[in-house]
């Protein structure tokens, strides 16, 4: 499991996902004016979204190389449960990307002008909310494996699956940034993200093995 | 007697093929009939004034754009469970129905929102769900249109209509949190069904039926439609073997 990750890490481009995060991060003031009042309120927002994007944009590689050669037929007949293999998968897919984004959040919110409390809070609100993107991704990403062009139609499958995450986790944020009580998304976010972990790796392997029929 | 037997495509077809034109003819008068006596033959709202009749087009199309999510949900369990193939294809065939309900209800309901609210649209918890239900829609059908090997098709879909169901109700929950959040409590209530009127509600009542009915005898007509294109394949295939 372990050289599972360590291959992965070397062959993912790990640096990719958090070089998309920062093009997005600073696009946005080019799109919305320098003025940084507006800044401040849409920041919690505006990274959750980048994060989102980012770990989008990674998924297609978190099962199609796999695919290519061969090795995705090779881990469905190892001794090992499908779904353990998926879990690790996505939490490799987590460790290089959501990690690196839940790190370079706060430094991209100097950039945001993000008020003074919200630092804190949207790096727990990503570092809960990130696991869970991973997980659904994997399953979108266990959906679409066998298509010609499934990295769009993936997109189309996985964002309105992102949708309960991101507004939780940005209402963390948001509500951190203006110093209100963050108890309640706060946890409505780990459920989510418990939730996905213990139940979305057998969606995700009963897709795949359907897909590798 | 029991509904398995319906399983068989044959007897599926033979049934539908007897029942399906006077359901249409039943549907077909009772939307007729609710949307003409709706229109027509019902008072002006003292507040709304015509705006109001849209609701006989808004609710019903509302109402069966959940249902036929639900309806597929059923369809994908039974398809996922006994793997009876007319189930699957029902469900497939509900989907683009309930595409078109959804859009109704959320164009109607920009029509209306536009004189009452002041605006074609607000992100209120109602709209903002059926908008993500419509984006669920989308990448259902997207999903079915895109894998060849029907059976394959069949069982992911049934899957993404699954998990997708899942998220379909945390996001609804979810938006309901996250507007609260922004509007504290000024919300705009859709709920028209408690202080409807009666003159209202009887052709309300009609319209209801009459979706509900349509939209059985759409998915009926589909399903059958799908059964007969698969059997056309089948033979196809058939052909082109014995040719070779």
């Amino acid at each position: 499991m372990r050289d599972l990750r360590l291959a992965f890490r070397a062959g993912g481009g790990f640096g990719l996902g958090l070089a998309f995060f920062l093009i997005v991060t600073v696009m946005v003031p080019f799109s919305v004016g320098p003025n940084s009042a507006t800044l401040a309120t849409i920041a919690p927002g505006v990274l959750w979204l980048g994060a989102l994007l980012a770990c989008l944009l990674s998924l297609d590689r978190l099962l199609a190389l796999d695919w290519e050669d061969g090795s995705l037929d090779l881990l469905a007949t190892a001794p090992l449960p499908l779904e353990g293999v998926l879990s690790i998968k996505a939490l490799a897919h987590w460790l290089t990307t959501g990690l690196p984004l839940v790190l370079a959040a706060p430094v991209l919110g100097v950039l945001l002008n993000l008020p003074a409390g919200g630092y804190l809070w949207i790096t727990l609100s990503l570092l809960i909310g990130t696991p869970a993107l991973s997980v659904i991704g994997c399953f979108g990403a266990a959906l679409t494996v066998g298509l010609k062009r499934g990295g769009l139609l993936m997109s189309l499958l996985v964002m309105p699956l992102y949708v309960p995450t991101l507004i939780f986790g940005a209402e963390v944020a948001r509500r951190g940034a203006q110093g209100m009580a963050v108890e309640t998304p706060l946890l409505m976010l780990g459920g989510i993200t418990l939730g996905s972990i213990a139940l979305l790796p057998f969606a995700s392997a009963a897709v795949l093995r359907v897909n590798l029929r | 007697m029991s509904i398995w037997e319906y399983a068989n495509p044959k007897k599926f077809l033979r049934t539908t093929e007897r029942i399906l034109p006077p359901l249409w003819l039943v549907s077909g008068v009772l939307i007729l009939g609710g949307l003409i006596w709706g229109f027509f033959f019902t008072p002006d709202d003292y507040r709304q004034g015509s705006t109001v009749k849209i609701i006989y087009l808004h609710v019903p199309a509302a109402l069966m754009a959940i249902n036929a999510w639900f309806m597929m949900l059923v369809a994908s369990l039974i398809w996922v469970i006994r793997r009876h193939h007319v189930s699957a294809l029902a469900a497939k065939a509900a989907a683009p129905v309930g595409v078109v309900m959804t859009l109704i209800a959320l164009i109607t309901g920009a029509i209306w929102g536009q004189p009452m609210w002041g605006t074609w649209w607000a992100w209120d918890p109602r709209l903002t769900s059926f908008l993500v239900l419509f984006l669920f829609y989308l990448g259902y059908i997207a999903l079915w249109e895109a894998i060849d090997n029907p059976d394959t098709a069949a069982d992911l879909t049934s899957i993404l209509c699954l998990v997708g169901s899942v998220f379909a109700v945390l996001s609804r929950y979810a938006v309901n949190f996250w507007n609260q959040g922004l509007h504290q409590g000024a919300s705009l209530s859709l709920d028209k069904q408690e202080n409807v009127a009666d003159v209202f509600a009887y052709p309300l009542y009609a319209c209801m039926a009459g979706f509900i009915l349509f939209f059985l005898v759409l998915v009926l007509y589909r399903t059958g439609t799908e059964i007969r294109l698969r059997r056309m394949k089948a033979l196809l295939a058939r052909e082109r073997m014995s040719d070779a």
